[in-house]
């Protein structure tokens, strides 16, 4: 009986084995790009605001401390929003005309609170606490990155679980004397490699990775 | 109520149980009657995780779903399930105050001290507010009433403040109208009414202990002489003040102190679960019962009191009593009157002293026994009679108590707390006086704050009638009911965390009750309304509470309201004791009446009318937390039931869910239908039909349920109906049941009955405060020394840091149900609805077991409340395929509900059967102010995911987060869960077993500490305190279980 393949289709077969391979692993690769990319954490991304806030201009060029708006941050898990009255103590007094302030006037004159779009959205099953993080001595810029320099803010971590997971493993990477929290240009000093280890054991830091440490 | 005609189980042999149950030598519990006759309907619950169909989308019979089309749609639903993974989050909003009021830290909670009522008594409590939502309701353990405990009504207000139901607009004829609309209209009327000197102008409140309240009343008699303030109050036991005006010639009120008795009889009383001082009562009554090992060796060994209980029906202090008599009424009238003879009250051995003839040889024996034990202890013992009995026996338990000597140590009477010094004692009288008047046509207005009259007045007044004869009705009230039906104008009321008020607790103490929340609805307080009588339109209550209290607080009035506003109690309140004597002309009468009333009576059943466990007399029926509440100790939800003994059921040839016709006696013209439900332990004779139920203008929620018990309740006697008819109809109504539910069942391997193997066996351990003397370890297999160490092939596991653990102690649970309302208030837990329930989906993560032990006729009942066990060989974790339940380095068995995909395998290996799987969407995500009642700090559960018992670890996060930023250890009393914080016995304590100073290690270390199911080895975290009887060598000890 004639042969009812080809020859050549031995070698299709072994092609289209191996490519099956490889052709699954890289649906793998584009799944796990697109579950990380900016697309889906939001990551990089500026988010329209009722009024085009600078966090650069107020944090670096006036030098206004993170507490001063974020006024919670050391005593709630959450860090805390400004009410409009805290805008208007200064704004009464300066830039008390420009127009792109007349969303914030307007808010203190009718009473009707500003309503700002949430740059940094955990998902709702996930209970993340600004106080002991602070507390245990994650500067701002751990996460936030350098808000200082972001004229309009956007998200500068991932946010996803591994990114929270690679701390949470290895504080030591990332904690900062308690002093310097608020400071976000602070830099681990290049001669003293063992800094993170010793805050580790002076702040008592323990690698919480149960999951209800975050989950409930 | 509906019946549905559906094919008849296999009816019940009540002879067969009985007669199988004679058979059992050992120890054995059973749980409900279905479990005793072994129906196939029993068998297939205990063995199916889930009940037939339930894993389904089966919503009614005949409208299945075929095998073939389900596996198709679950294929598709599979290949679905992959794309829900591909929704963004949307974008959220982040609104701040304009201008952030004072205090308040954002996400942080705060507490204020308030003051809730029920039946017009007031209880201290701390209201959480989460960003000025009000979601959690604990007790003040500054207020004497609460001590910190709660009942099931305070744990469920939020959910009354936030029911969508509620009246949301002032309503006159059906149009919705304005506060000036209405304050215009009713203004010429009540210009009229002046000139009048206020004729014909009638106002119907519940009672009232608000001194502001009472006050207003008081200036507006004065204001408008001939007007005339009604009262009435359905489920009030007002008949302790009547009784008290016979007994000591004034209404006295009486209170108890528990701590100093150390044996108590309740007398027809439910002491400790229902009336205005329970809390208290239940609280210095678990205090004095506990025991611990290092009172073994105390001289006269360990100080426990005793409870007697006798009683008709079977009520929450029957279950935890160590000796329990149930009798039918008329026989706890001559009980009462044999044991006042034998105790030497006189009067009650007068002319016709002699022991009525009725009473059994049981009974006497009692009379006996307990009037040697009750002597013993004169002074330090105590005679409870509960509103609920007949005046005579609550009489003969004033004079009682005097001739022991008790009064002034375990009793004392005070100036009564509620106000109305114009009115008649007794409620009764109050608004049968109205109904006459109404019915005469001598009412121009009538004003009813608050009240359902319609509903729930005494069938007799046919109040539905003469409510339509004044010319002008108003009704205040949350709701729109029955009442404000047929009234021309409905005002909807602010709720007691919306308003500014006050009230008195049961001992007389005030407190103030201040707002939570601005009325959601623009509710007017009853002292807003009132107000427009005195030409006030726009009172603030706010004002009129503090104007009240500035004549009336010592010192500087800023200081002293501000520091009664933040302790939640206004200090030297209290009212002092009054000393009384015993009319003896009383005793005498009331003896009479007693004998008088044996010899009159006829035949039928004695039908009781009880408050509900759950929804009270009726107004909590909109309350779904309440109305899916399983009720003591019929564990029925959604429905009440005529509630009749084994005996009774078999006289009568009735089955449990059988729909019977229930009548008044010759003469009276009520009919009502109800389901019937036999209680073992119920007395013979008589029938309980809980009030509340029935309503048939009440919304979606209340609307339909139950049998309407106040058709049949007369103003002669509201908590008992002699002669009552019962009719068979043929017809059945299904009740949901969820005692059946969640079975334990231990291992397969026969164990010979009446060993001490067995024994330990059972879920509840038992046994006499003897034996425990006698062999301190008795609760376990093996005496002390000999315990052998279950092994495990997991490799064990070192908790250096906390290791949280549970302890309940049963012998002082109630089965109040305090705790599981509490978890769901505090864990966000839905509710299911009655046709879930049958399918056993409903989602409390805490339930309360309750067991028999012994005889059909007079069991022993324990309550056992069952978390999760937070095992630490846990069968749920290993099986789950997804990781989604996993242990803490702290010990706990997490549950993480994003990686849920709902296989339920945990759920089947549980052994403790405490996993609760989300069948359908039960949260509700959609009716906004819904919304607002979430515990923020909790997760809100979506369809398909398992939830359990977290320990509340929102709150162990909190206390840890706020130890480490003080950088110590979590310390007792920084933390505590919901169910533990609620428990009025403190049954419940929670901690960290590794700390020695936490209550819950104390008591992990005492010889009755045990687990469930030990011999399965899970090491649960929860563990069981066992239950002593201290019993009576005089009476025969109750078979223990």
């Amino acid at each position: 009986m004639a042969q009812i393949f080809h020859r050549s289709t031995n070698t299709i077969a072994k092609v289209s084995i191996f490519g099956g391979v490889f052709f699954l692993a890289f649906l793998t690769w584009i799944y796990s790009t697109l579950l990380r990319s900016n697309f889906v954490t939001g990551q990089n991304v500026v988010r329209p605001q009722p009024v085009p806030f600078s966090h650069q201009h107020h944090v670096s060029q006036l030098g206004i401390d993170c507490r001063y708006c974020h006024t919670s941050v050391e005593r709630s898990y959450f860090a805390g929003m400004p009410p409009t009255e805290t805008c208007i103590n200064c704004h009464k007094q300066i830039w008390n005309q420009s127009d792109m302030l007349a969303p914030v006037r307007d808010s203190y004159a009718q009473n009707t609170p500003l309503r700002w779009t949430r740059v940094h959205d955990l998902p709702d099953f996930v209970y993340f606490n600004h106080e002991i993080h602070v507390a245990k001595g994650i500067g701002c810029a751990t996460c936030h990155g350098r808000v200082d320099r972001m004229p309009l803010l956007f998200q500068a971590a991932s946010l996803q679980m591994e990114w929270c997971l690679d701390c949470h493993r290895n504080p030591q990477k990332y904690v900062r004397p308690r002093e310097e929290v608020f400071n976000l240009a602070w830099e681990p000093p290049a001669n003293d490699p063992g800094l993170g280890v010793r805050l580790v054991k002076q702040y008592k830091i323990r690698s919480m990775t149960s999951c209800d440490t975050c989950h409930r | 109520m509906s019946e549905e005609k559906r094919p008849a189980k296999a009816p019940l042999d009540l002879a067969e149980v009985r007669e199988r149950l004679r058979d059992r030598q050992g120890p054995e519990l059973w749980r409900s009657l279905d479990e005793l006759a072994a129906t196939p309907e029993f068998q297939d619950l205990l063995h199916r995780e889930f009940p037939r169909q339930a894993s389904e989308w089966v919503e009614a019979p005949g409208d299945g779903v075929s095998r073939r089309n389900f596996l198709g749609l679950a294929g598709a639903s599979l290949a679905l399930a992959g794309l829900t993974g591909c929704t963004k989050q949307p974008l959220e909003r982040i609104v701040p105050y304009v201008r952030q009021p004072e205090e308040i830290v954002q996400g942080r909670a705060l507490y204020f001290a308030t003051t809730l009522t029920l039946g017009g008594y007031g209880t201290g409590v701390l209201a959480e507010s989460n960003m000025g939502r009000p979601t959690k309701i604990e007790g003040n353990p500054d207020h004497p009433a609460s001590l910190g405990a709660t009942d099931v009504f305070a744990q469920a207000a939020v959910r009354d403040l936030y029911d969508p139901e509620r009246s949301q607009s002032i309503v006159s004829l059906g149009r919705i109208r304005t506060w000036g609309a209405f304050v215009n209209e009713v203004s010429a009327p009540i210009r009229a009414l002046q000139g009048l000197g206020g004729e014909g102008l009638r106002i119907l409140t519940g009672t009232v202990t608000s001194p502001t309240l009472a006050d207003q009343m008081q200036a507006l008699l004065v204001r408008y002489p001939k007007a005339r303030w009604h009262r009435w109050e359905p489920a009030e036991g007002a008949g302790g003040q009547r009784s008290a005006a016979a007994a000591f010639g004034a209404p006295y009120d009486t209170v108890y102190d528990l701590a100093k008795a150390r044996v108590i009889l309740a007398l027809d009383s439910d002491l400790l679960t229902s009336g205005p001082g329970s809390l208290r009562y239940a609280r210095d009554f678990a205090r004095a019962r506990r025991v611990r090992a290092a009172d073994l060796a105390a001289p006269g060994g360990p100080a426990m009191n005793r409870l007697y209980a006798v009683e008709s029906t079977t009520s929450m202090t029957g279950t935890i009593a160590d000796h329990r008599l149930p009798l039918p009424p008329a026989e706890i009238d001559a009980f009462a009157l044999a044991l006042a003879a034998e105790l030497g009250v006189a009067g009650a051995a007068g002319p016709t002293g002699i022991t009525p003839p009725q009473l059994s040889d049981r009974a006497r024996t009692w009379v006996a026994a307990l009037a040697k034990d009750l002597r013993a202890h004169a002074g330090a013992c105590l005679v409870a009679v509960d509103g609920c009995a007949s005046e005579a026996v609550q009489v003969l338990g004033h004079a009682m108590n005097a001739a022991l000597g008790n009064v002034g140590k375990t009793v004392s009477y005070i100036r009564p707390v509620a106000a109305d010094p114009t009115n008649p004692i007794d409620p009764v009288q109050s608004i049968s006086e109205l109904a006459r008047d109404l019915h005469a046509g001598r009412v121009e207005l009538l004003l009813v704050l608050g009240g359902n009259p319609v509903y729930d007045a005494p069938a007799n007044l046919a109040f539905g009638d003469a409510i339509r004869k004044p010319r002008l009705r108003v009704h205040l009230g949350l709701w729109e009911n029955e009442t404000s039906e047929l009234c021309q104008w409905h005002i909807p009321a602010a709720h007691e965390l919306e308003s500014w008020g006050d009230a008195r607790a049961f001992d007389g103490t005030a407190s103030l009750r201040q707002p939570l929340i601005e009325p959601l609805y623009g509710g007017k307080s009853e002292l807003e309304l009132l107000a427009v009588f005195f030409e006030h339109i726009d009172a603030a209550a706010y004002d009129l509470v503090r104007e009240r209290w500035k004549q009336h607080l010592p010192g500087d009035f800023e200081a002293s309201w501000r520091k009664a506003l933040h302790d939640g109690v206004i200090a030297a309140t209290a009212e002092p004791p009054v000393t009384v004597s015993v009319n003896a002309a009383a005793v005498q009468r009331a003896s009479a009446e007693i004998q008088k009333g044996a010899a009159a009576a006829g035949d039928g059943v004695a039908l009781l009318f009880r408050p509900d466990p759950t929804i009270y007399d009726g107004r909590f029926a909109h309350n779904g937390w309440l109305q899916e509440l399983p009720k003591h100790p019929t564990k029925l939800v959604w429905d009440n039931a005529l509630i009749v003994g084994p005996r009774t059921a078999e006289r009568l040839g009735l089955q449990i869910e059988d729909v019977v016709e229930v009548s008044s006696p010759a003469g009276g013209r009520g009919r009502i239908r109800a389901a019937v439900w036999v209680q073992p332990g119920h007395a013979d004779g008589c029938a309980t039909l809980h009030l509340g139920y029935g309503r048939w203008r009440a919304g979606r929620v209340a609307s339909g349920h139950g049998a309407n018990a106040y058709a049949l309740r007369t103003s002669a006697n509201l908590w008992l109906l002699p002669g009552a008819g019962i009719r068979k109809t043929g017809d059945t109504f299904t009740l949901a049941c969820t005692q059946n539910h969640h079975l334990l069942e231990s291992g397969e391997e026969e164990i010979p009955t009446a060993t001490r193997e067995a024994a330990v066996r059972q879920p509840v351990r038992t046994g006499t405060l003897a034996e425990w003397q006698a062999d301190p370890n008795f609760v376990h297999a093996k005496p002390k020394g000999e315990e052998t160490e279950a092994t495990s092939l997991y490799p064990p596991y070192k908790y250096e840091g906390y290791k949280w653990a549970m302890a309940i102690d049963l012998n002082v649970c109630t089965g109040c149900s305090a705790c599981v309302v509490a978890c769901q208030a505090e864990n966000n837990i839905p509710t299911v609805g009655k046709e879930q329930v049958l399918k056993q989906r409903e989602m409390h993560w805490l339930r309360i077991d309750r067991y028999f032990a012994g005889s059909l006729d007079d069991p022993v009942v324990h309550n056992q409340p069952v978390p999760c066990m937070q095992c630490e060989n846990a069968p749920c974790e290993v099986v789950c395929p997804v990781a989604a339940t996993v242990h803490s380095d702290e010990g706990l068995n997490d549950m993480v509900y994003n990686r849920c995909v709902g296989t339920r395998y945990c759920s089947n290996n549980c052994p403790y059967k405490v996993r609760r799987f989300n069948f359908l969407r039960f949260a509700n995500h959609d009716v906004p102010v819904l919304k607002m009642l979430q515990n923020p700090d909790v997760t809100v559960r979506m369809r398909g995911v398992m939830e359990k018992c977290t320990y509340c670890i929102q709150r162990i996060t909190r206390a840890r987060v706020d130890s480490e930023v003080e950088n110590r250890r979590i310390r007792p009393g920084d933390l505590v869960t919901a169910c533990a914080q609620a428990c009025p016995t403190e049954a419940i304590v929670f901690g960290d077993a590794n700390g020695p100073d936490w209550e819950v290690s104390r008591r992990r270390a005492e010889p009755l500490n045990y687990s469930l199911l030990e011999e399965l080895n899970t090491r649960p975290r929860t563990t069981y305190l066992a239950k002593l009887q201290n019993a009576n060598p005089d009476l025969a000890p109750a078979r223990r279980g």
